[in-house]
């Protein structure tokens, strides 16, 4: 029994460690900070003027003011969240310290958790920053979701998540050069996500592509909470499922690449 | 090739017939050894004659294709996370965090190998080392010859049993490659530490090592102490017996060197 306190308290240390490698990194740059925030304060601004413009004439925008804000604001949970992930592993490949960490007792599961405990805090630093100009811009609060909002964060961040260990996983494996797979592996699936607009309006063939996408019940989820005032389990349900799914194969992606990478001498050559 | 595995039933670091292949390539070919508790071994060859690949097999960072490790009595890479927070690696190829401080950085890695009390610990490792007159400034901003004494005194954190070392004082000048080589000293003397070091200085061999492994082309053409070594090729130095083995200047079988120096080799 002392034994696993034991280690569990030695991987909880070096999860630590890790944190606190990028957060020394994060603290210590405001324009590190800034540039979290940015882009979702940029996007959430342009949609935020969009809806000033088409609400007089637009019964949706009328009855549910913040259907785009808040779209753009969820978009960027899932969108920050992978970034936090993959950004948090190149990272490590820039400064060359992957050789480093891997001849550390670090396991992989930590360096994993480390990396989402990252994305977490960025996400949270970045749509933070774009929420409090959404209330000061628009009088728009995201928390109007109410208790939803915390099924829909959950979904898109573990999306994000998946796909972040996914793209670690590819650049670990053909190097920095697929380094911008972490700027568009995102957008693939933004058309099927029915970001601003239903799933319905998408051809045949894309909605079957979108069913298997998690990110799609999430946005419909939205829809229904700010259109139609009711929180829809049977989606929040069906985007965990898939989500799993989504996350077991990012996470089993990621170890193959470390695999790959030990068996390949790759570890300690890895760098800019 | 003498001395045996057989001849060291208690050591620290045991190889025997370690492979490593890459597609068309073999790196490594069934290299065997053993280093003694205690002890620096130093592991040479030339440029791609197999010495980072295999301690890059030691490290666990590279999976070998055949055969076994065994360090501190446990098998690698199976064990690898009950080895690892007792053994340390430092190389010149492998950076830190260049914005982080130097206490920053070794604060994260007293963390990752468990050291109890990371400050303290990081204090005493920057008065031992001479660290503190850079200790908060961004590693990325150190000399040369200031970052090896970081990447030492990362490798020193966790207070190792086994020091794998690639290279531990290229690019440094003489004097501090030679401050470099007397903290590794005095830190074994303390400790008791087992030291395996690959490199290209014949000087820092002769000095720190007692037993010296030959490799070339991925296969151990020869070992035993410097002195014997010197002896067995009849040369002054081990940079002369390092060129006899790397260019092949000896007959193995007949134990005669190209230019008639060497008495022959011990197999």
């Amino acid at each position: 029994m002392s034994g696993a306190i034991a280690r569990c308290a030695g991987s909880a240390n070096r999860i630590f460690a890790l944190i606190e490698r990028h957060a020394y990194l994060m603290l210590k740059s405001w324009p590190r900070i800034v540039s979290m925030m940015y882009y979702p304060t940029v996007t959430m601004v342009m949609w935020g003027f969009v809806t000033v413009y088409l609400r007089p004439t637009n019964n949706f925008l009328t009855d549910a003011p913040g259907l785009f804000i808040g779209a753009v604001l969820l978009w960027d949970v899932l969108f920050r969240g992978q970034l936090g992930v993959s950004l948090t592993f190149f990272e490590e490949m820039y400064s060359r310290n992957l050789g480093n960490l891997f001849v550390s007792p670090l396991r992989a599961w930590e360096l994993i958790a480390g990396q989402l405990s990252m994305s977490m805090l960025r996400t949270v630093i970045g749509i933070g920053g774009a929420c409090a100009f959404a209330w000061l811009l628009f009088h728009y609060s995201i928390f109007t979701l109410g208790i939803p909002l915390i099924a829909f964060f959950v979904n898109l961040i573990v999306c994000g998540w998946a796909i972040g260990l996914a793209v670690s996983g590819l650049v670990l494996r053909w190097g920095l050069g697929a380094e911008e797979l972490a700027w568009a592996a995102v957008f693939l699936i933004a058309p099927v996500s029915g970001v601003y607009y239903p799933i319905g309006v998408l051809p045949a063939w894309l909605q079957g592509i979108a069913h298997g996408i998690p990110t799609s019940y999430v946005f419909e989820g939205m829809r229904a909470v700010l259109l139609e005032h009711v929180f829809r389990t049977d989606l929040f349900v069906e985007a965990l499922m898939l989500n799993a799914v989504y996350l077991a194969a990012g996470i089993g992606l990621y170890l193959l690449a470390i695999r790959y990478a030990r068996e390949h001498g790759m570890l300690l050559q890895m760098g800019e | 090739m003498s001395p045996s595995i057989a001849a060291f039933p208690h050591a620290v670091i045991e190889v025997r017939d370690l492979r490593k292949s890459y597609r068309r390539v073999e790196a490594v070919k069934g290299v065997s050894f053993a280093v003694r508790r205690g002890t620096t071994t130093a592991l040479l060859g030339g440029n791609g004659a197999g010495k980072t690949t295999t301690l890059s097999m030691l490290l666990g960072v590279l999976t070998p294709t055949a055969g076994t490790i065994r360090i501190l009595g446990e098998p690698m890479p199976e064990r690898r996370y009950s080895v690892l927070p007792r053994i340390n690696f430092t190389s010149p190829y492998v950076d830190l965090p260049k914005r982080l401080t130097v206490a920053e950085n070794l604060r994260v890695y007293a963390r990752l190998y468990g050291v109890g009390r990371p400050r303290a610990r990081v204090g005493e490792l920057a008065v031992e080392l001479d660290l503190s007159d850079f200790i908060d400034r961004p590693y990325g901003n150190l000399s040369a010859g200031q970052r090896t004494r970081v990447s030492l005194a990362k490798a020193l954190l966790n207070s190792p049993e086994v020091l794998l070392l690639d290279e531990p004082t290229a690019s440094l000048d003489p004097d501090v490659g030679d401050r470099m080589r007397t903290l590794l000293e005095g830190y074994q003397k303390k400790s008791g530490c087992t030291m395996l070091l690959a490199s290209h200085n014949m000087g820092e061999v002769e000095r720190m090592c007692d037993d010296v492994i030959m490799l070339r082309a991925g296969v151990v053409v020869d070992q035993g102490s410097p002195g014997a070594l010197l002896e067995r090729y009849g040369r002054g130095n081990m940079e002369e017996v390092f060129l006899d083995i790397a260019r092949e200047r000896v007959d193995p079988d007949h134990g005669a060197s190209a230019d008639g120096h060497a008495e022959g080799m011990v197999s």
